[in-house]
């Protein structure tokens, strides 16, 4: 242990740094990062991963929202050093490698569920961890409920919803987790 | 918006845990699910100069049910509690509340002790605890302490977790036959902190009438606010309960703050609501709950 405090450490060019090692869309990465590197920045600014989008770093808005060994959470309300070791999924790891659409991104493009877009991977994310849970909801109430820890300022929801009923129907039909990147034609 | 710097530990046994604890004094402060602290540090509301995260401790993400208690260890989080079938069946109330607690996505990462530690006024499970009289487990590195439910939340935002403490589990009692529950609250967007809210418990007699009525408010005071209704519901049949005087009774008890969400005067009134709701279902639910042996 030192005697200076942290911030101290931190004016001085010393900030204690930590290895992260964590399995991003299925590719192993790791960055040096100080304890206090929320794992959104670290994505972002670390990993150059920026798709996920940072709004309003306090947990309201659902724009950071990635999967943390398949459930989703805010990455703005974690430390990146906190997650060493674990998996995650971002927006960049759903589509297919060719380029297709996963059932969800095709869902909202078709129902128009953005249209700014800055909040669309959190809601993608959301909606991936959220069919997973329940892959027979049908009802736009409970849908409305599974994605409440969105907000959205520009679509008035209507067609996210729709977009996430489509993307339930089209993954019952495939078979496919949600979670999964996207395999084109691919039925599993 | 961002955190200011603070050293990271993340032990892998509470002993561990509770030494770099004691060494830090006031300098250390517990992570465990971070869904509120996070967020304060992200607003720099709080600057702890350090963190010992116990989410890779083992030993304290036990979950479990025996024939008097449901006991939940400091890292189990609200969405593993939520959806456990043997502790709801235990402790109706327990999904009850947490139905209301957050999102999804924040409850898969907030754990319910830590909550209770946090003592936000308009949380859900501080009232629960309040209400159903369970206990809190504090370890430090002297040995370890235990607390009544009622005596562990202290005001707005405290707890009795003292420097160098990890609050490691906290336990409710198992809900007898004859007794049910309910929780309702109002929010501006479902599983934000609620305008107001109230939990109830509520047992009946051999003949189906009221024995006990007890209800915990939340977000109208510093903390969950307990009132025994006993005495103004005792007696009365199960399916037609009349609850005026024990909403009045209780609205006299509480005194909410204005703040930019609702005035004061809202918030009473908001809580009576919702307490009559809630009696009346928890009633019902009493009177499913068996016949005492």
């Amino acid at each position: 242990m030192t005697s200076l405090q942290p911030e101290q450490l931190h004016e001085a060019g010393q900030e204690a740094m930590h290895q992260v090692n964590v399995t991003v869309n299925g590719r192993p990465r790791s960055a040096t990062v100080p304890a206090r590197r929320l794992l959104s920045d670290f994505l972002r600014h670390d990993l150059r991963l920026t798709g996920t989008h940072v709004g309003c770093e306090h947990g309201v808005c659902g724009a950071c929202t990635v999967l943390l060994d398949g459930l989703p959470i805010r990455s703005c309300l974690a430390f990146a050093v906190a997650v060493d070791g674990r998996e995650l999924t971002t927006i960049e790891g759903l589509a297919a490698e060719d380029g297709t659409l996963h059932p969800v991104q095709q869902a909202f493009q078709d129902h128009h569920g953005l249209q700014c877009g800055f909040c669309t991977p959190g809601f993608v994310l959301s909606a991936c961890g959220y069919l997973a849970e329940e892959p027979d909801v049908d009802d736009v109430a409970s849908i409305r409920e599974g994605m409440s820890g969105n907000l959205c300022r520009c679509t008035g929801y209507a067609g996210i919803l729709d977009a996430v009923k489509q993307a339930a129907g089209a993954l019952r039909d495939s078979g496919a987790d949600p979670r999964d990147r996207h395999v084109p034609g691919g039925d599993r | 918006m961002k955190p200011s710097a603070f050293a990271y530990h993340a032990p892998t046994e509470l002993d561990e845990a509770l030494a770099l604890l004691a060494e830090l004094g006031e300098d250390g402060k517990v992570l465990a699910g971070g869904q509120s602290l996070v967020p304060m540090m992200n607003m720099r509301l709080a600057a702890p100069a350090a963190l010992v995260d116990i989410t890779r401790i083992d030993a304290l993400g036990n979950l479990e049910v025996t024939g008097s208690h449901v006991t939940v260890g400091a890292t189990v989080t609200h969405e593993r509690l939520r959806k456990d079938p043997a502790a709801a069946a235990a402790c109706p109330l327990l999904r009850r509340a947490l139905e209301w607690v957050a999102h999804p996505v924040i409850r898969n990462r907030g754990t319910a002790v830590g909550s209770i530690a946090h003592a936000d006024p308009a949380a859900e499970l501080p009232a629960v605890l309040a209400l159903l009289g369970g206990h809190v487990d504090l370890a430090g590195r002297q040995g370890t302490r235990r607390l009544e439910g009622a005596d562990f939340i202290l005001g707005l935002l405290e707890s009795d977790v003292r420097p160098g403490e990890v609050a490691t589990r906290v336990s409710l009692p198992v809900t007898p036959p004859r007794t049910g529950t309910a929780f309702h609250e109002l929010a501006r967007r479902h599983g934000d902190y609620a305008l107001a809210g109230v939990g109830v418990m509520l047992s009946l007699d051999d003949d189906d009438n009221v024995e006990v009525a007890r209800a915990a408010f939340i977000g109208v005071g510093d903390g969950p606010v307990v009132v025994d209704l006993g005495a103004m519901l005792a007696g009365q049949p199960h399916d037609a309960l009349s609850s005026e005087a024990a909403v009045a009774t209780a609205r006299d008890q509480l005194d909410p703050s204005d703040d930019i969400h609702a005035s004061g005067s809202y918030r009473r009134h908001l809580a009576g609501i919702l307490l009559g709701r809630a009696l009346a279902e928890a009633a019902v639910d009493a009177a499913r709950r068996g016949v005492p042996a």
